[in-house]
Formats: structure tokens, C-alpha cells, sequence
């Protein structure tokens, strides 16, 4: 039996280098995730501060075209795959899921463990292409143009790859854990919403991603060996490459956003307190929306050369994603309906997060439109959408979850008034960026462009501007994380009032999370 | 200015510049003033919400809603009636994109890396300039050299990708005289954002003296032909060809064979390979006082007659 002894905690229990590195405790492997997770987030960040200071003027400033595609590269690159990905899954994912089903540990902690180290390796192996020979080809790879520049891509994507199968043994363990691991009285309709964005997350995680492999190692065989299957030069077909991308790509961003909505609806709930609108539409959306996400891949395809058919079939199945996400937004606003609402600040960044992500939603309903996308596709408009959901959503859902838990992972209260200037920083900063990118694209910007006419340069300078409000957001938001670990008062177990199994053990959790073993008997919910 | 096609903008777009652009517009601003509706009813829901049933005491109870199954039908019902209005709306305005015009006006294009070419049923061939009759079909034939480009003309809101290997197509029929951008918007390399050219719609009796006037130049004298390239190429823009001052880059007049000071102190006789040179890889050897970086290559974008003839033209200018 675990020691009862709430000094005694996951953190202090065993000390040394090597029993966090050799941990095979998931709350561990959270927190070397969350490191991990934080640095490329560094790394990715100045990138994107570089691309858009070069971007404040027209003409050659700072860098020259061929740096500044290596920047757009490896900003893409390190933000989707070392970035947002793994960010809410692999960090808070990996921390809560056991947790919040009362489980001791997930199904598998050794494939836990490795997942945490091929996600490194591979991260290690992309991003050494840098003093290698840097990649130029946009973090898609699109073909034939990534067969033949000068970067080391083969190298690069082979790093993809083994984040990828990092990937795939999360998502197995987390659907292996949901399944089997569920404490008494947990059955499936009581399960946190949290949990089955993770869970609709994970069934992704291991369908698509195994596409990306193979599409990967193609592309590899393609430029290291010759053989001709994308580059029309060797009898390849390069809107092939697109397809095989895109088949895993499009479902990734779901990867990107369920667990975002399934932190939002724990924000929500918990401040407002209140038991959540339509638990099972919330629930049975996510895995709507993993569905269906595997059949609209050709949305981002309406001009690449495919079939109008193709194209007029893709436009109705992405209509179709629309309604469940539709339909979670209903249900958000509609949970805080005769609620008690406070505003902490977990909850303004959820609050932020259904700002972003309704118009994150509504520009997704305009790209997903045959004409209107035939203007936007490639256009500033389409970086400005995504941005909307994967920035202003995925990541504001992902400051606010960890805003949100930090008292629990550490055992320690943060400085709240700091907290709260963080999010206002990153709220008018993010849309200071990347509203004026609307206008940019519909009148024309297309992306990935080093240059552009002296037309777009006042809404260009807008948006630099606003990278530096988002940039002293996150510097701020450092801070408070230092200034917690190091300074902050003692958290209580539970200092938000919430209902899941989490916060009924001591924070931080003791080594085995749970002292006895948790018999559930309500939902996750009863605010009453 | 050409740019001022792209800022004279209705609801935030370009100018239109056909009539599938007005279409395109027309559900645009249908979207636009749809979303603004539906932000307005979920964000003000919420902010209404937030306000009104913020935290009064620290024990607040709140009543213990689960669902309705009326409104969360009708939350989904409605969308996806939306929704589905709005896919048929752009299908519409899209199939009248991509189905052909017969007896068009057929005109060929080359994207490559970082030009596009295109070439008439005459034989004429223009390098980043296309030349279209108003009020006429016209069908683009369009293929790759080396990677997939993008044509994008934001005016006529038209877009496809043109991939190497196969041919893909577009149309148009312009409503407006004037000048249009044509961009790049599949990501092809270093240059990608300076692959811009221009789409010039004027009347069918100018299109016809422009045709006519251009199947002559293969007949010039080779010196002007290169005048020629060097107007289009706006290569005057930074370098003087008369006695009359310097501007951004160093001056042409009377410069060939003469000897010029680099700026790393060296020497250079600017002679034929001297011309070639710089004008291939322009930041080879910078003669003095002149800044570095500022001329792109025209690597792949001039073919060896071109260059013979900007030869001729400069060794002339005395």
C-alpha cells in the first residue's frame, strides 16, 4: 500500500537525473513532455517572429528569400509536429487521462516511455538538418519541388517519421487505457469530456498516421534511390504525394483540436459550475468529427489538378465536419447558461478559445466553399484560418488547460494577476496578427511569400506588430511558470472547486495517484 | 500603378474583373454578413452569458441542466441546412468555373521556375505577360517546367495549380480594360514571391496590333531586341542607358569596354561574358558603390537569343 503521507508525492518520492529520464510514471513522462513540448514551442516561436519582423517591410530586410523559406520550413515543421500534436495529448494527455478515470497508470508505461523517446529522436534528427543542409520545402514536402531542392528533406522526413510512430504508440496506449483501465463505476457516459477528446484523438492517431509514414518513406525511396513514384520527371505523379499527405494531414488537424475541445469543456464546467449542456452530443460529436475528417481530405485539393467531382464531393463532406463542431459551440455557450461564472484565468483563455474558434469556424465554412476557395486557397486567408484554430484554438485551450492544472501538477498556486496579463497579451496580440491576414488574403497575399507588393505592406506591418504582443504573451507566461515553481504558495487539492476524479487526490498526486482505489457512482459533471 | 487593382477593393476584394468574379463576390459577401450573424448570436450569447451570471457569492448554486433534445436538434438541423445551402451555392459558381468555353481563345502557358511563359497559336512569346482580348473567351493551357506553380489572377478570382506532366486549364472572359496581377501560390523555390506577371486585357484591335507587332520581333536586328527585353524586363528601373544621372544600379551608358572598380577593390573589364554574368548571377561581382542583393537573378528566365540581344543592345549604347 502507497504511503499515506501527503508529502510524499510523485515528484519528491525518488530524485535524480535518472529517475525522471527512466520514469515509467505517466505523470513523469507528462512533465518531461511538457519540457520537451516547451522548447520546441521556443524554438518554433522565434522563427515566426523572424518570418513576420522580415515581412514589416517591402523588400529584402532582415534575411534572404532562401533563409527566410527555411524559416517558414521549420516554424511549420516544429509548431505542427513537435508542437501542437503532441502539445495537449502527450503533455496534459499523458498527466490526466489515468487520473481522470481513475486509473494508476496507462495501459502501457514502457510504450510510454519510448514514445517520449522516438518523439525526441525524431525531433533530434529534423531539426539537425539545420547544421546539416536546411530544408526550403514548406513543412507539406510537396513534390516534385521536395525531390529536387538542395535540402537534406530525406532526412527531415525521416525524423516525421519517427514522431510519427511516437504518435501511433500514444494514441494505442490512451485507447488501450480508456478501455481497460476505467476505475468501478466508470463506465463510458461518465468518463470526462477531456477523455473522449482524447480517445477520438487517439483512433486518429494510429488510422492516419501510418499513411504519413508511408507517404514519408516513399518521398525518402524517391530522392535517395530514384524510384519514380511522385516526380512526373521519373513517370511519378505529383498530386499523388498530395493525396497520401493530405489523407493523414487533414485528420491530424482533428488530432490538433479534439483534446482542445475536451479541455475546453473541463474549463467550462468548472467555472461556471456547472454541469455540462448535452454531455453526450459533445461526446459522440468528437468521434463525428474523427470520422468524417478521414473523407474531406481533397478540401485542400480544389485546385491542385483533381477532378471537379472530386472537388464538388470533398465541398459536402466538409460541410458535414461543420455541424458537429457547430454543435459543441451551441453546447459551450449554452453550458454557461444560469451558470456561476468566474474569471479565473483558465477561464479567459476557454472564453478566448470560443472567440477564436467561432471565427476560426466560419472562415473554415468559407474555404470549404468550391468558389470561394479557388480565391483564398494559398492566400494569407487560409494561413490566418488555420492559425485561428490552431493557434487561437489548440493553443489558448492548451495555455488555459495547463493554467488550469498547474496547481495540481506541481502542488503550487501561480501568480493569478500575472496569469490573467498573459492572456490579455496573447488574446489582442493574436488577433492583432492575424485578423489583418483575412483582409491580406481575400485581397490577394498568397503564402509563403519572402516579398510582396507595397499594397499589402500597411496590414503587413499591423501584423508584425501584433507577433511582438504575442511574443511578450508567452515570454510573461514563462515567468509566471518560473515564478510558480520557484515562489508559489502551496496549492490545496482542489482550488477550483471541480467535480473529476483528479482533485480528489493530494496535489501534487502521490506516486500511484490514487490511495485507494476510486469507485465512481455519478458523472464527471454534478455541479448541483 | 497596377497594385491599385488589388487596393480598390469591394468588401475587402480586388477589383472584379470578370463575371464569375462578381459571382464569387456575391456569396462572399453572403458568407460574410452570414458569419457576422452567427458570431454575433454565439459571442454575444456568451459575453451576454458571462456577464450576466458571473460569480454574485462564493456558494452560488446553479440548476442542473443536461440537455434538450429540441434545441440541440435544432442547433444542428439549421447549421447543416446552412451548410448545405451554401456548398450548393459554391458548387454552382465553381462549375461555371471549370467548364470549358468552346472556341475559345486558346493560349498556352508555361510555369517555370520563376516565370511564366506564354506562347500564342502565332508564335509569339511573352515571358510574364499575358495579352487577352476584352469580352472574349479565353482558355489557358497551362503546364509546368519543373515544379507545381500556381496561376492565381485575384482580380478574376481564377486559380489552378499548374503541375509538370500534365496539362490543367482555366478560363476566363474579362469585362475590364486594364492591367492584372498574376501570382505564384504553390510554394517553387527561392524566387517564388518575385514570380509575378501581368494580365493585360485590352481591345480586340489593340490585341490584334499587339499580335501583329509582336510576330515581328524575331525579324528585329538583334541590338533591338534586346531594347525590346530590357523594356520588359523593366531593366531601366534601375539602370540609366542615357547620359542622364545614375540611379539604383550603375549606369549602362557608354560603359561597355571600359574597365570598372569592384567594390571588393578588384578589377573588372565589362565585356560580353562580363554582361552575361550579371545578368545571370548578378551579385557575382558588384561594382563599386552599388549595394549588394538588390537585382534577382534572371537565371531560366531569358533564353540565349534574349541574352545575345540585351548583349547587342548594351554594347550599343555609346
Amino acid at each position: 500500500m502507497a504511503n499515506h503521507d501527503s508529502s510524499v508525492n510523485y515528484i519528491n518520492e525518488f530524485k535524480g537525473i535518472k529517475s525522471w529520464l527512466f520514469s515509467l510514471d505517466h505523470k513523469r513522462i507528462g512533465i518531461l513532455y511538457m519540457i520537451t513540448v516547451m522548447f520546441f514551442f521556443l524554438i518554433g516561436g522565434i522563427a515566426a517572429l523572424g518570418l513576420r519582423l522580415e515581412l514589416f517591410s517591402v523588400g529584402p530586410t532582415i534575411m534572404t528569400a532562401d533563409t527566410y523559406n527555411q524559416f517558414m520550413t521549420y516554424h511549420g515543421a516544429i509548431m505542427v509536429f513537435m508542437v501542437i500534436i503532441p502539445g495537449i495529448p502527450a503533455v496534459l494527455g499523458n498527466f490526466f487521462l489515468p487520473l481522470h478515470i481513475g486509473a494508476k497508470d496507462v495501459a502501457f508505461p514502457r510504450l510510454n516511455l519510448l514514445s517520449w523517446y522516438m518523439l525526441i529522436t525524431g525531433a533530434f534528427i529534423t531539426i539537425a538538418t539545420l547544421f546539416v543542409h536546411r530544408v526550403d520545402t514548406g513543412w507539406t514536402f510537396y513534390t516534385p519541388y521536395s525531390i529536387r531542392t538542395g535540402g537534406a528533406t530525406a532526412m527531415a522526413v525521416f525524423g516525421v517519421f519517427i514522431m510519427g510512430m511516437s504518435s501511433v504508440l500514444t494514441g494505442l496506449n490512451f485507447i488501450a487505457t480508456v478501455h481497460k483501465l476505467r476505475c468501478e463505476g466508470m463506465t463510458m457516459h461518465r468518463i470526462p469530456l477531456f477523455v473522449w477528446g482524447l480517445y477520438s484523438t487517439s483512433i486518429l492517431q494510429v488510422l492516419a498516421t501510418p499513411v504519413l509514414a508511408i507517404t514519408l518513406l516513399l518521398l525518402a525511396m524517391e530522392r535517395i534511390l530514384g524510384v519514380g513514384v511522385f516526380d512526373p520527371a521519373l513517370g511519378g505523379d505529383p498530386i499523388l504525394f498530395q493525396h497520401f499527405f493530405w489523407f493523414y494531414s487533414h485528420p491530424a488537424v482533428y488530432i490538433m483540436i479534439i483534446p482542445a475541445m475536451g479541455v475546453i469543456s473541463e474549463l467550462i464546467t468548472t467555472f461556471s459550475r456547472k454541469t455540462i449542456f448535452g454531455y453526450t452530443a459533445i461526446a459522440y460529436s468528437s468521434l463525428g468529427i474523427a470520422a468524417v475528417s478521414f473523407f474531406v481530405w481533397g478540401h485542400h485539393m480544389y485546385v491542385s489538378g483533381q477532378s471537379e467531382t472530386a472537388g464538388i464531393v470533398f465541398s459536402f463532406l466538409t460541410m458535414l465536419v461543420g455541424v458537429p463542431t457547430a454543435i459543441k459551440m451551441f453546447n459551450w455557450t449554452a453550458t454557461l447558461y444560469r451558470g456561476s461564472i468566474s474569471f479565473q484565468s483558465p477561464m479567459l483563455f476557454a472564453l478566448g478559445f470560443l472567440f477564436l474558434f467561432m471565427i476560426g469556424g466560419v472562415t473554415g465554412i468559407m474555404l470549404a466553399t468550391l468558389a470561394i476557395d479557388v480565391h483564398f486557397h494559398d492566400t494569407y486567408f487560409v494561413v490566418s484560418h488555420f492559425h485561428y484554430v490552431m493557434v487561437g484554438g489548440t493553443l489558448m485551450a492548451l495555455m488555459g488547460g495547463f493554467y488550469y492544472w498547474i496547481p495540481k501538477m506541481f502542488g503550487k498556486m501561480y501568480n493569478e494577476a500575472l496569469a490573467r496579463i498573459t492572456f490579455v497579451l496573447i488574446f489582442i496580440g493574436f488577433n492583432v496578427t492575424f485578423f489583418p491576414q483575412f483582409i491580406l488574403g481575400a485581397m490577394g497575399m498568397p503564402r509563403r511569400y519572402f516579398d510582396y507588393l507595397p499594397a499589402y505592406e500597411s496590414l503587413n506591418r499591423i501584423s508584425t506588430v501584433g507577433s511582438w504582443l504575442i511574443g511578450a504573451g508567452f515570454l510573461i507566461s514563462l515567468y509566471v511558470i518560473i515564478d510558480c515553481l520557484v515562489r508559489g504558495k502551496k496549492a490545496p487539492d482542489n482550488p477550483w472547486g471541480s467535480k473529476t476524479l483528479e482533485w480528489t487526490v493530494s496535489s501534487p498526486p502521490p506516486h500511484h495517484n490514487f490511495h485507494h482505489d476510486p469507485v465512481v457512482s455519478a458523472g464527471p459533471y454534478e455541479y448541483r | 500603378m497596377m497594385w491599385m487593382n488589388l487596393a480598390r477593393a469591394q468588401s475587402l476584394m480586388p477589383t472584379e474583373g470578370t463575371l464569375i468574379a462578381t459571382q464569387v463576390n456575391n456569396l462572399y459577401v453572403f458568407l460574410l454578413i452570414a458569419s457576422l450573424i452567427a458570431s454575433i448570436i454565439v459571442i454575444g450569447g456568451m459575453f451576454f452569458f458571462v456577464w450576466k451570471y458571473r460569480r454574485k457569492t462564493p456558494n452560488d448554486k446553479t440548476p442542473y441542466l443536461s440537455h434538450s433534445t429540441t434545441l440541440e436538434f435544432l442547433w444542428s438541423f439549421i447549421p447543416l441546412v446552412i451548410f448545405l445551402g451554401v456548398f450548393a451555392w459554391g458548387w454552382y459558381v465553381y462549375h461555371g468555373m471549370r467548364t470549358m468555353p468552346t472556341d475559345a481563345l486558346e493560349i498556352h502557358i508555361v510555369g517555370k521556375q520563376w516565370a511564366w511563359e506564354a506562347q500564342y497559336k502565332s508564335g509569339v512569346k511573352t515571358s510574364n505577360l499575358v495579352v487577352a482580348p476584352i469580352n472574349t473567351d479565353v482558355k489557358l493551357i497551362m503546364t509546368s517546367n519543373d515544379v507545381i506553380h500556381s496561376f492565381f489572377v485575384p482580380s478574376f478570382r481564377i486559380k489552378q495549380d499548374v503541375v509538370p506532366g500534365i496539362y490543367t486549364a482555366l478560363w476566363f472572359n474579362a469585362n475590364k480594360l486594364g492591367e492584372y496581377h498574376i501570382f505564384c501560390t504553390e510554394f517553387c523555390g527561392s524566387q517564388h514571391s518575385g514570380m509575378i506577371g501581368t494580365l493585360r486585357v485590352v481591345s480586340q484591335e489593340q490585341y490584334e496590333a499587339w499580335l501583329e507587332e509582336e510576330s515581328k520581333v524575331g525579324l528585329l536586328p538583334l541590338a533591338q531586341r534586346g531594347e525590346k527585353v530590357f523594356q520588359v524586363k523593366a531593366c531601366a528601373s534601375c539602370h540609366s542607358t542615357a547620359d542622364a544621372g545614375v540611379k539604383v544600379g550603375p549606369p549602362l551608358f557608354k560603359a561597355f569596354g571600359k574597365t570598372h572598380e569592384l567594390a571588393n577593390g578588384e578589377k573588372v573589364l565589362m565585356d560580353e561574358n562580363y554582361i552575361r554574368e550579371s545578368i545571370l548571377t548578378p551579385n557575382a561581382k558588384i561594382v563599386k558603390g552599388f549595394p549588394q542583393n538588390v537585382m534577382p537573378s534572371f537565371q531560366g528566365q531569358l533564353s540565349e537569343t534574349e541574352l545575345s540581344a540585351l548583349v547587342e543592345y548594351i554594347k550599343g549604347l555609346q
